[in-house]
């Protein structure tokens, strides 16, 4: 994606689109006849434009060959096939998994702890840690791989096969996505009493692992969830980092498959969108109850 | 909930160590890589060795610390070369296409012959990219053991490479190596334009700058980082009356077809000719040639032509072999066979003009059917001197700066 | 990644702070044992963010010899090439950024007007937030696949209009725009329907029970309340198309046209004497205008969020 990726909501107050519900909901109402119309206008324009790509994309890719008879273009599922008759491709389809994996678990352990304790413990700290979570998007992409590409060499050079692994591209990963992650997981936070249930949790004799792991993790899922599902479209969505600092994740592949076959890169390309598409809407469809309930009451944001 | 908590605790933990583990075995494909590549480079070679062996065959073990710094393939010759390169397992390419200069045979045929597996790392980068690669990658393991560099590139970069002379040495002239093996040419064609027949007929330098082929022109790559741009300039150069020792004219033929509109910011690949993108190209013979085959099954009639207002104009590509090359052995084998007879064939039915030519002329090794085939013929083509070459890339590098999107 | 474990506090600071009260009841001593369990996270962004930042900070300062000099800014501002760089970036995420929001902002309010738990809202929502993050590489070939030689457009003008399509204003500044605006009109939904969603029925029907129309509830309720939020979506779409690199390297792969092209191109050309460290000055260039952008964004967003809860 673009350098600095989408913030899916987060940095709306609330958390955005993807876990606010609307306030007013009134059925009833009648609906002026030239709304109606703009309306629908409006979709059919915007939508269309949005659309047409991927119909374009979904065409390209299924895309026969020549009949050498009767000349006429086929329509087959060989450059979906052919995914897998590329072993890079597929390496670079596992790699970006796996950093993604890392990247999700890292920043639920960066940032979990780290917040509960600034709402619990030192408050004062809300804006410090905010602002550095915020800092990311101050620093497009490409600056942070011109500052990091030394570190990247001494870890290939000094830590042999684990350092110069793509895996430790979640490092970066984990930066990249801690705005967005920060808000997903904010408005969680702010939307349940974090202090009164660790107190609670505290005063019962939980230890604060489990404070953390047993009381707020599960009062905030749809906030971790909506973080964690951002970091994995982030991650599977990164082309700068991969391929300045020369490696082979997804993107990166596809990139260099395009000059080869532009087939099977459409193919994968559309892949990855209905696979991430699926996701986010089966998880916003099925975002947990508690969190439905917890936005209406959402505080204003400091 | 505690047991739960437990599970899930486990679970992740799990995940983590799952993700770490096989992501280090899936990027480094043969484990006898992981040990070699874990080895620090600051350690004396002598103790690396035994580590650097994995499935330790007893003859080539006392050796293996010699490969990387043999300078020729020594008493046991190429078998023993190519016998501690298999041990090896892998060797590391980069910027080696499948249909530039049929290396695509050359990798299937060199895998059938020793049992190395080849990694073909970025097919379409071009010579600077490859260096960057290179010192990028340095220790990982990953870091490419071949080069294949374009002369500017090649002779800027010396200090990268291991001296290695290979067992067919004496054919190449003096002229075309360095003398204790740094670099050697391997195999050259001549500038060419390539054009879909569809579009009108080209015959010149000139005809390019026709407002007709606005946004159809495309240079094979970025004269100041790949060999191919930097020998397309040079043709446009000797088209407008520029010489050798002048490619200033050639810039500005560019610099006037950029503005016109007629220059495409797009790196021309197989896949772009194919799709339309880039329907006219400067570049090699040898990788413009082969198009007239692949793409006529798809209704193109791929034309290519050596423009009748330039003196033709060759350029020799650099083998060299990476001094911090993961694979030393697997590397001096791959040299060894690119200069063998079954390798200049090879290089020679894909229209590239292999460095031992006159030799295996003269020995009747020579693949006749290829050497009939070449397309274009090959005349004798002005090619630049180092001193030449090192003028003309000191002036791109100062003014090629003018592409641009309106 | 080693880091992240230690970020559980240690028992022993937990266990004589016990259940404390917050605030008033806390001794400034007990207090500073609570900022341990930060220095983890802490530690972490300054390693992966901070640091490299610094580098580039200080590099932009330094000549190849790591002395002082202003030459990288002075290199900067006097080569034409690099000047037209920023100016191409700028005036890119400018546009971009407008076409985004206005369109953006136009779908995100159709959205709204329908059916709060339908199945539209969901989709646009869903898709928004995948087709914001789709840009790049996927996106260059998506329009490939769309208006390039052999793309679906192309095929049908010339199959059934008999019009052949010069394809190559992909590769200009429009051509760009338009690819740039396919991503920046999901992310201004994205971004601006709670805003949206924040605007009661009781002021639609205040306004219309007052007399005014559709018009005049935009220019005297509607447009004042959502200014603020309209505007900062507007500053995170222009750095958003600012900072992009893939979507025009996977376009145009020769040259180096945006700021952010030419920052990489400086990374991996081979090294003008002398001008070693213009990139790193280039990226300073960019970490200053983004900083100032997300700057008078932060101040946007806090007036924004006064009247949208």
């Amino acid at each position: 994606m673009s350098a600095t990726p989408s913030p899916i909501g987060a940095l709306a107050p609330e958390g955005g689109a993807l876990i606010a519900r609307p306030k007013s909901a009134g059925k009833g109402r009648k609906v002026p006849v030239s709304q109606r119309v703009t309306r629908i206008a409006i979709l059919a324009i915007v939508l269309g434009y949005l659309i047409l790509p991927l119909l374009a994309m979904l065409e390209f890719s299924t895309r026969g060959d020549v009949d050498p008879v009767t000349k006429q273009a086929t329509r087959s599922l060989q450059s979906y096939a052919a995914i897998f008759s590329y072993p890079n491709l597929v390496d670079g389809i596992v790699a970006s998994l796996q950093i993604a994996v890392l990247t999700v678990v890292g920043m639920l352990l960066l940032l979990v702890p780290t917040m509960v304790w600034t709402v619990v413990r030192v408050p004062r700290m809300r804006r410090a840690v905010e602002f550095l979570c915020l800092l990311p998007l101050a620093i497009p992409a490409i600056v942070i791989v011109v500052g990091i590409a030394p570190i990247y060499r001494w870890m290939g050079q000094s830590l042999g096969a684990v350092g110069g692994s793509p895996l430790t591209l979640a490092f970066i990963d984990i930066i990249l996505v801690l705005p967005y992650s920060y808000r997903a997981i904010d408005a969680g936070l702010r939307a349940i009493d974090t202090a009164t249930l660790s107190d609670a949790a505290r005063s019962l004799g939980a230890g604060w692992p489990r404070t953390i792991l047993q009381v707020i993790v599960p009062n905030i899922r749809g906030g971790i969830l909506s973080a964690s599902v951002l970091a994995i479209a982030l991650v599977l969505g990164e082309f700068t980092i991969s391929s300045l600092l020369s490696f082979n994740t997804v993107q990166v592949v596809i990139y260099l498959l395009g000059k080869r076959d532009p087939f099977v890169s459409v193919a994968v390309s559309l892949a990855a969108l209905v696979f991430a598409f699926v996701l986010l809407f089966v998880i916003s469809r099925f975002a947990p109850g508690a969190d439905r309930r917890a936005q209406q009451t959402a505080e204003e944001p400091a | 909930m505690e047991i739960k908590s437990r599970v899930l605790t486990t679970l992740a933990a799990a995940v983590v160590i799952v993700a770490a583990c096989s992501g280090s075995t899936a990027t480094t494909a043969p484990a006898s890589q992981a040990p070699a590549s874990v080895a620090p480079a600051s350690v004396p070679p002598a103790s690396v060795a035994p580590a650097s062996v994995a499935p330790a065959s007893v003859a080539p073990t006392a050796a293996a610390a010699d490969w990387k710094t043999a300078t020729s393939a020594g008493a046991g010759g190429v078998d023993a070369v190519c016998a501690a390169g298999k041990a090896e397992g892998t060797v590391n390419l980069i910027a080696t296409p499948p249909d530039w200069a049929n290396y695509g045979q050359m990798i299937t045929d060199f895998t059938a012959k020793y049992g190395i597996k080849v990694q073909s790392d970025q097919p379409d980068a071009g010579s600077q990219d490859e260096i960057n690669a290179a010192k990028q990658l340095a220790g990982t393991g990953r870091q490419p053991d071949i080069f294949d560099l374009g002369t500017a590139v090649a002779l800027a970069n010396t200090a990268m490479y291991a001296p290695y002379q290979v067992a067919t040495w004496a054919d190449i002239p003096a002229a075309n190596k360095e003398a204790t093996g740094l670099w050697t040419n391997n195999y050259t064609g001549l500038m060419t334009i390539g054009y879909d027949a569809s579009l009108g007929t080209i015959a010149k330098v000139a005809d390019l700058a026709d407002p007709k082929y606005k946004g159809k022109v495309a240079l094979n790559g970025d004269p100041t980082k790949t060999g191919a741009g930097f020998n397309g300039v040079v043709l446009a150069a000797l088209a407008n009356a520029g010489s050798a020792d002048n490619i200033q004219p050639g810039i500005d033929f560019f610099k006037k077809l950029a503005d016109s509109g007629n220059l495409l910011p797009v790196d021309p690949a197989p896949a772009t000719i194919a799709s339309g993108q880039t329907p006219i190209v400067i570049d090699w013979s040898y990788n413009n040639g082969p198009q007239i085959a692949a793409l006529g099954p798809k209704g193109i009639t791929w034309t290519v032509v050596v423009p009748s207002d330039a003196t033709p104009i060759g350029a020799f590509y650099n083998s060299a072999i990476n001094k911090d090359a993961a694979h030393p052995a697997a590397a001096r084998c791959w040299m060894e066979y690119v200069f063998s007879d079954a390798g200049q064939n090879t290089w020679l039915k894909g229209f590239a003009k292999p460095i031992r030519i006159e030799a295996m002329k003269t020995a009747g090794s020579v693949d006749k059917a290829a050497l009939a085939a070449l397309n274009p013929p090959a005349a004798d083509p002005v090619m630049l001197t180092a001193a030449q070459t090192d003028a003309a890339k000191a002036l791109l590098t100062a003014q090629w700066n003018f592409i641009t999107i309106k | 990644m080693t880091d992240t474990p230690a970020s559980m506090p240690a028992p022993s600071s937990s266990a004589t702070a016990g259940p404390a009260p917050r605030g008033a009841g806390q001794s400034r001593f007990k207090g500073a044992g609570n900022y341990l369990a930060l220095i983890p996270f802490h530690a972490y962004v300054g390693l992966f963010l901070i640091l490299p930042t610094l580098f580039v900070v200080v590099g932009a300062f330094s000549d190849g010899s790591g002395q002082f000099t202003l030459d990288n800014f002075r290199t900067m501002f006097t080569t034409d090439v690099f000047i037209e760089s920023f100016v191409k970036s700028l005036q890119l995420a400018a546009i971009t950024a407008l076409l985004g929001a206005v369109f953006g902002s136009l779908l995100a309010w159709a959205v709204v007007r329908g059916d709060p738990q339908g199945l539209l809202r969901q989709l646009v929502i869903a898709a928004s937030g995948v087709l914001a993050q789709f840009g790049g590489v996927m996106l260059a070939f998506a329009f490939l696949a769309t208006f390039g030689f052999n793309g679906l457009i192309t095929v049908i003008m010339k199959n059934s209009f008999g019009i052949r399509l010069d394809m190559s204003w992909l590769y200009s500044m429009t051509g760009l725009a338009i690819v740039y605006t396919y991503f920046q009109i999901p992310l201004m939904v994205i971004v601006f329907l709670p805003s949206l969603d924040g605007l009661r029925q009781e002021w639609y029907d205040a306004s219309a029970s007052l007399g005014g129309g559709a018009w005049s509830f935009w220019r005297n309720v509607g447009g004042p309340i959502l200014a603020p939020s309209f505007l900062g979506a507007l500053l995170l779409l222009f750095t958003n198309a600012f900072s992009a690199y893939a979507t025009a390297q996977a376009l145009i792969s020769q040259g180096c046209v945006l700021i952010t092209q030419q920052i990489a191109c400086q990374m991996s050309s081979e090294v003008v004497l002398g001008q070693e460290n213009v990139g790193k000055a280039m990226a300073f260039g960019m970490i200053v205008i983004v900083s100032g952008v997300m700057a008078v964004y932060a101040l946007v967003q806090r007036r924004a969020s006064r009247w949208v809860k």
